[in-house]
């Protein structure tokens, strides 16, 4: 492979990574409090998409004003799913909030093949995103780039740090975790701990719309299924990163996005097992070291 | 010793009134109706299994699509005969091997079990180790592994294509003599001491294993027990529809399952039975809103899409409101029927009505 063919694949990968990790993020600040696996997280990221598709291409809206609905709507999304189908069962074994959670996923999907129709459709790309940049350079050749791919690691790699701003430096991060030290604790400490919780859907499901955006206009269609493979696979990078750390999971949604585009340009006869590679890298990582790259070790209680 | 006798005339009275319906069916009700029937036997048989594993044994396994995918393909290339199986593989040529292997139904149905019993066994010794949800998502992946395995590897399962004109052995006799055994064999193990072992295992592992149990073995064991209940409902499927493609094996068909096993109740075989009757009618019978309706001169729209909205809503509403479900842990008895009987004295046996 010649090496300016290796950074177009590179920049790609650091772009797939990135939304992976977007994703992965609301997955790891859930669990991390509520030891609960939010199957809901993916559709929320599809109607991020639906949002923007909609506010931009039917209702003709600048970009702008177009995400910021798009990232409203799925927060309050999110907000409502906490509120309707986790909240009443927080104190129920954790097995049935699952339930809930695939439940909830399975009504999202549904709703919007209601909603929206089962028909794909086409996101059209505004054109300053997609206008090719050629770099040359007597070395290694021509790489051409679009400022969409640039746009997306340095997004999300912001939005981490502002991320992680808030949970180290601001009282409602502190109040998080903690929460997820020591939910009774906490509680005791005078925490709104339903509100704290809540706030976490909030931002996670926020996030998980920018990623969805992005998607969107990197991969331009939308459809009510789109969210269910990276919504498991971000999934998958937050455990390999290690379930409750931000840093991780930004770290395993890139390498996930890494394993994937580049195993492909290395092997193109595997691009037909390219959705299997996470799960094969889930199974692998839950044997060498469940606790992921950053994970605390969780002891069970007796 | 009275309500044993008792309950063993109910048992062949209830046998009876059972085999006399599967023989009056078949001339009076229309294929459809029976396709409904022979579904909801099917699904009794995987949400046992289900049931085996998850409410009883108390994994959170969501492979079950996965398995039942292994058991409808062994099951359908093993009956499928030479010149079928040379007219259909058209992306790729059928490995030769495979080719000319044949066998009776009944013994596909048990190597279609079998094979669904040793990738269950394969996949449990690494992810069994794992507690509670992230047992589920890594079922799940297995799940979704095996799916794309089936779609890629052509020469051995014609990949997204699916296999189409498998005979249909799956008549009544057949779907409901497989519950019958399953029903038999679930009572059994329920009733022995490796169901308790089970049980001790689900609600306190660290008890369990202060007990001398070995959890781990016991749960590899439930676990591929009841693969095998998925492979063996995933092939009678299969020789239902005579069509089968990898797209039926996607999660949405383990949901349909687990639902079948929450409604009914986690860990009771009388619950499963319930469900499967309750949940498959209520998908067929829920596809009235998909189709458009016509009423003297109103004409309603079909939606699609809208069967699985309720659906779904229904799952939660029983998940937040009645987690038990219709049976709980409880089974059924002909003691419900004769409540004279002395407080405390448990009936021995179970009714095997459907």
């Amino acid at each position: 492979m010649s090496l300016n063919m290796f950074v177009q694949h590179f920049i790609n990968a650091l772009g797939l990574g990135a939304l992976y990790g977007l994703i992965a993020i609301g997955y790891t600040m859930v669990y991390g409090i509520l030891r609960l696996i939010n199957f809901a997280h993916g559709d929320i990221f599809m109607l991020g998409a639906y949002f923007v598709f909609f506010a931009t291409i039917q209702f003709k809206l600048p970009w702008g004003i177009g995400v910021a609905i798009a990232i409203a709507g799925a927060t309050l999304c999110g907000l409502l799913v906490d509120r309707i189908a986790y909240r009443p069962l927080r104190s129920a074994p954790r097995i049935s909030a699952l339930i809930s959670a695939i439940g909830v996923s399975f009504f999202l999907e549904n709703l919007s093949v209601v909603v929206f129709t089962g028909m794909p459709r086409a996101v059209v790309q505004p054109p300053w995103l997609m206008h090719p940049i050629l770099i040359k350079s007597p070395s290694f050749g021509e790489i051409r780039l679009i400022p969409l791919g640039l746009m997306v690691p340095v997004i999300s790699f912001l939005i981490v740090g502002g991320l992680l701003w808030i949970v180290h430096r601001t009282k409602p991060g502190l109040a998080m975790r903690s929460i997820s030290y020591d939910i009774e604790t906490t509680r005791l400490m005078g925490v709104s701990v339903d509100r704290i919780i809540a706030l976490t859907f909030a931002l996670g499901s926020a996030l998980a719309a920018l990623a969805g955006i992005m998607w969107a206009l990197r991969y331009p269609r939308v459809e009510p299924f789109m969210g269910i493979f990276p919504g498991f696979k971000a999934f998958i990078a937050a455990v390999f990163g290690g379930i409750g750390s931000i840093p991780g999971a930004m770290i395993g949604g890139l390498a996930l996005g890494f394993v994937e585009i580049m195993s492909i340009a290395f092997f193109p006869r595997l691009s037909g097992y390219k959705d299997a590679f996470a799960f094969v890298l889930l199974i692998v990582i839950l044997l060498v070291k469940p606790t992921g790259l950053m994970g605390e070790r969780l002891e069970e209680k007796i | 010793m009275k309500t044993k006798i008792r309950n063993g005339i109910l048992n062949l009275l209830s046998l009876g009134v059972l085999v006399y319906f599967l023989w009056w069916a078949p001339g009076n009700l229309d294929g459809y109706k029976l396709r409904i029937i022979n579904l909801i036997a099917i699904n009794a048989i995987l949400g046992l299994s289900l049931n085996l594993i998850y409410g009883m044994t108390g994994m959170f396994s969501l492979g079950h699509a996965g398995f039942m995918a292994i058991g409808a393909y062994v099951s359908a290339l093993l009956i499928l005969t030479p010149e079928q199986k040379v007219t259909m593989w058209i992306l790729d040529p059928i490995a030769p091997w495979l080719l000319n292997f044949h066998t009776p139904f009944i013994v596909s149905l048990v190597l279609a079990g079998l094979a669904a019993s040793f990738l269950g066994w394969l996949i449990a010794l690494p992810v069994l180790r794992l507690g509670g949800d992230y047992l589920g998502i890594a079922t799940l992946g297995f799940a979704e592994i095996i799916r794309i395995l089936i779609v890629n590897l052509t020469p051995l399962t014609n990949g997204s294509l699916g296999l189409k004109g498998i005979p249909a052995h799956t008549d009544l006799w057949m779907s409901y003599g497989c519950l019958l055994v399953v029903l038999l064999f679930m009572i059994r193990l329920m009733k022995s001491n490796f169901g308790n072992v089970l049980r001790a295992v689900r609600d306190d592992e660290i008890a369990a294993k202060t007990m001398g149990i070995d959890t781990f073995q016991t749960r590899v064991l439930a676990f591929v027990i009841g693969c095998f209940g998925g492979g063996v409902g995933g092939a009678l499927m299969g020789n239902l529809i005579t069509t089968i493609d990898p797209k039926m094996f996607m999660i949405t068909q383990t949901y349909s399952l687990l639902m079948v096993v929450v409604v009914g109740g986690l860990g009771s075989i009388t619950g499963s039975v319930i469900g499967s009757i309750l949940v498959t009618t209520l998908l067929e019978w829920l596809r009235f809103v998909e189709n458009p309706v016509t009423i003297g001169s109103f004409h309603i729209p079909g939606i699609p899409g809208m069967r699985m909205v309720i659906f779904s809503v229904l799952l939660i509403v029983i998940i937040i409101f009645r987690r038990e479900g219709i049976m709980g842990t409880r089974e059924f008895s002909w003691d419900w029927f004769f409540p004279t009987g002395a407080p405390g004295e448990k009936s021995e046996t179970k009714g095997v009505g459907q």
